[in-house]
């Protein structure tokens, strides 16, 4: 590639292309909870057996990352980049 | 007719006729090494051991069975992989430091006794040294000093436990250890070291991301995987294990999050794979012990194809902080989709390596009725997505484009990083070809419908976590900056050390300095120049008093004085009052 394509177009400089995945996201996310009452389950531990036990547990756990990250660990340790210097 | 060569042999006296060779001969050479190498371990029995009788000890210096089977596979296929990467970097430095880094963990995982072993890990920390050191700028020297410093005190302790153990157990044979006496936890501890425990895994964190653009691919695939050998060696089934795996599993992934430096962010990754290792090692069943196996082999893989894609992109715009990064994908196609295989790999994805061999470990802790080690390691495979599955292809090639027009990656790089993807899919598609290779029989079918459902059940609501957080602005902005962590002990700690060991001690020393050398020194010299002359002017005082019209005592001791300075006795006073003492002895 070139500079002469500095200016064409990409995949995803066109918002209907980010909307598009955006929209397949959650379409596979209403599929994948649609399709937990067919499958047999075989749990280790109870809560695996109440529904959508993975989806929440993964979107929580993903945000309670975040929120503890930005609001409790980035304030304890962030430090301007010649810290150390 | 020479039937075997060891691996480890066959790289490190390799390495030393690299610097010789030039252009094609050169990159032919370097490629047939690992090659070679692997065809005589094929050739292998499981079993097979050499020893030597060396000082009443029985050295051991090759041995196979079927745990160190896996590692020297896949040690062979990542540096085969590791050396086509690097071929477009034309470095003779990184070049022999690589291998003789490669060879020597070849040595530890075909080491069948505690001095071999010993010698070859050691050997692993001074190669590894000079593939941080070639990037050349002040902070790869600094990190890797500090790298440096921290791997021989691990070095220490673990020959100290060694020391230890052989004059408690009178052998030198490498096998099961487990801990039971202080010998023992030396070398756990100094295992520990090199496998990144938490609180002790700054090293890693510091240094990889200082090291060369090639280095980090070798960096990424040795040191911590030969000590989750060592581990699966000598403490299978130590419980301790299993709570800092799962540490060492969840506290990474808070820092990769708010990490900016791209490599950075997956060494803290790379922590956290190795803690589901940990895990598995300190189960200790046989499927545990599989699953840690399987999942170094297949994190080898897909952590070095990505550090290999931000090598790549670090190689083409100089940039490696995801605030410099973005839009990648327009100029560096293959990169992107290859690390998104990685990445998909990393967050263990159906049909990916990791899905196969995560799900081990995973299903090993549910066996074990382990709720919260099970509950944190489903947490950290959440994590893992997040900041390594999505954060970095997403900032590094996708996310706000930040103008870098670049080439694509030189060829050699593109066909390593095809070959490590190659192989996260085919693991995945045909795990059986893992399982085979595994140290005990599997039993384990990765692929059942709510096994697959619910993996992508807890990744695609991650996902959906990531894009809310990010569309609501929630999601944390990369900073410029860094983000402290326990090196801060050592790194200001040191400093601190240094500083108040010069308050305190050079000022015991300064004020020493300045009793003794210049008061009480001083003092007696001085002493004993005027001491003549003040005892005789206070002895002949009364005499010359009476005698004559004398001028005052002041006056006729600094005459006494300026004489005894000059020398002007011609015999030393003292040896007159001395010789008045003995004569005064004798007479009494």
């Amino acid at each position: 590639m070139g500079p002469e394509d500095k200016d064409k177009k990409h995949m995803f400089d066109n918002p209907k292309n980010v909307q598009k995945v955006l929209y397949g996201l959650f379409g596979s996310l209403v599929l994948l909870l649609a399709l937990e009452p067919f499958v047999h389950k075989h749990p280790y531990f109870a809560w695996e057996e109440s529904f959508g036990f993975y989806a929440i547990y993964g979107f929580v756990a993903c945000v309670l990352l975040v929120l503890v990250a930005k609001y409790v660990l980035r304030p304890l340790v962030k430090r301007e980049e010649d810290y150390y210097d | 007719m020479i039937e075997f060569i060891p691996p480890a042999f066959i790289y490190m006296v390799g390495a030393l006729l690299v610097p010789l060779l030039r252009g094609r001969v050169k990159s032919a050479y370097m490629l047939l090494l690992p090659l070679v190498s692997f065809f005589f371990l094929i050739n292998a029995q499981v079993g097979t051991a050499w020893e030597i009788n060396f000082l009443g000890f029985e050295l051991v210096p090759f041995k196979v069975d079927r745990l160190s089977l896996v590692f020297g596979y896949i040690f062979h296929l990542i540096s085969l992989i590791g050396i086509i990467y690097t071929l477009s970097i034309k470095s003779d430095l990184e070049y022999v430091a690589g291998l003789v880094y490669a060879g020597s963990a070849l040595g530890v995982v075909f080491a069948g006794d505690l001095f071999t072993f010993f010698v070859f890990w050691e050997m692993l920390t001074v190669s590894a040294l000079w593939l941080i050191w070639a990037k050349r700028t002040k902070a790869s020297q600094a990190a890797g000093f500090r790298y440096l410093m921290v791997h021989v005190f691990g070095g220490l302790v673990l020959m100290a436990g060694i020391i230890m153990y052989i004059s408690e157990q009178k052998s030198i044979s490498l096998g099961f250890i487990g801990l039971h006496s202080p010998a023992t936890y030396c070398i756990f501890i100094g295992m520990g070291i090199n496998a990144a425990w938490p609180l002790l895994h700054t090293w890693l964190t510091d240094a990889y991301p200082e090291s060369t653009v090639g280095g980090a691919v070798f960096l990424s695939a040795f040191t911590t995987k030969t000590a989750v050998y060592a581990l699966a060696r000598t403490f299978p089934g130590t419980e301790e294990l299993i709570w800092i795996g799962a540490v060492m599993t969840a506290f990474p992934i808070f820092f990769a999050v708010i990490e900016n430096d791209m490599r950075r962010v997956l060494s803290y990754s790379l922590i956290n794979q190795v803690g589901f290792m940990m895990v598995g090692i300190g189960i200790g069943t046989e499927l545990s012990i599989n699953g840690a196996a399987a999942h170094a082999f297949a994190h080898i893989l897909y952590k070095s194809l990505l550090f290999m894609s931000m090598g790549a992109v670090m190689f083409r715009t100089g940039k490696i902080n995801a605030t410099d990064l973005g839009g990648l994908y327009k100029s560096m196609p293959w990169t992107a989709l290859f690390c998104s295989i990685g990445a998909a790999s990393i967050s263990a994805f159906p049909l990916t390596s990791g899905f196969v061999s995560k799900s081990m470990v995973i299903d090993a802790a549910a066996h074990g009725h382990m709720s919260i080690v099970w509950l944190a390691l489903v947490f950290a495979s959440a994590g893992v997505f997040h900041h390594s599955g999505i954060k970095i292809p997403f900032f590094a090639f996708f996310g706000h484009d930040a103008g870098h027009r670049v080439k694509e990656a030189p060829a050699s790089m593109l066909i390593a990083m095809g070959i490590a993807a190659f192989f996260c899919i085919f693991l995945g598609v045909y795990p059986k070809f893992l399982y085979s290779i595994l140290p005990y029989p599997v039993d384990f079918v990765p692929y059942t419908a709510s096994h697959v459902l619910f993996q992508l059940q807890l990744l695609m609501f991650s996902a959906l976590a990531f894009t809310l957080l990010l569309l609501s602005g929630i999601y944390p902005a990369e900073i410029r900056a860094i983000n402290l962590d326990t090196d801060l002990i050592y790194r200001k700690g040191g400093r601190l050390f240094y500083q108040v060991m010069d308050k305190s001690l050079n000022a015991v020393n300064r004020s020493a300095e300045r009793l003794f050398v210049g008061e009480f020194l001083v003092g007696l010299a001085k002493f004993v120049r005027e001491l003549p002359a003040k005892l005789l002017a206070k002895i002949c005082w009364p005499f010359w008093q009476t005698a004559f019209d004398a001028p005052d005592k002041k006056t006729i001791t600094e005459n006494l004085l300026k004489r005894a300075q000059s020398g002007f006795y011609p015999i030393s006073i003292m040896g007159i009052f001395i010789a008045i003492y003995f004569a005064l002895l004798f007479l009494l």
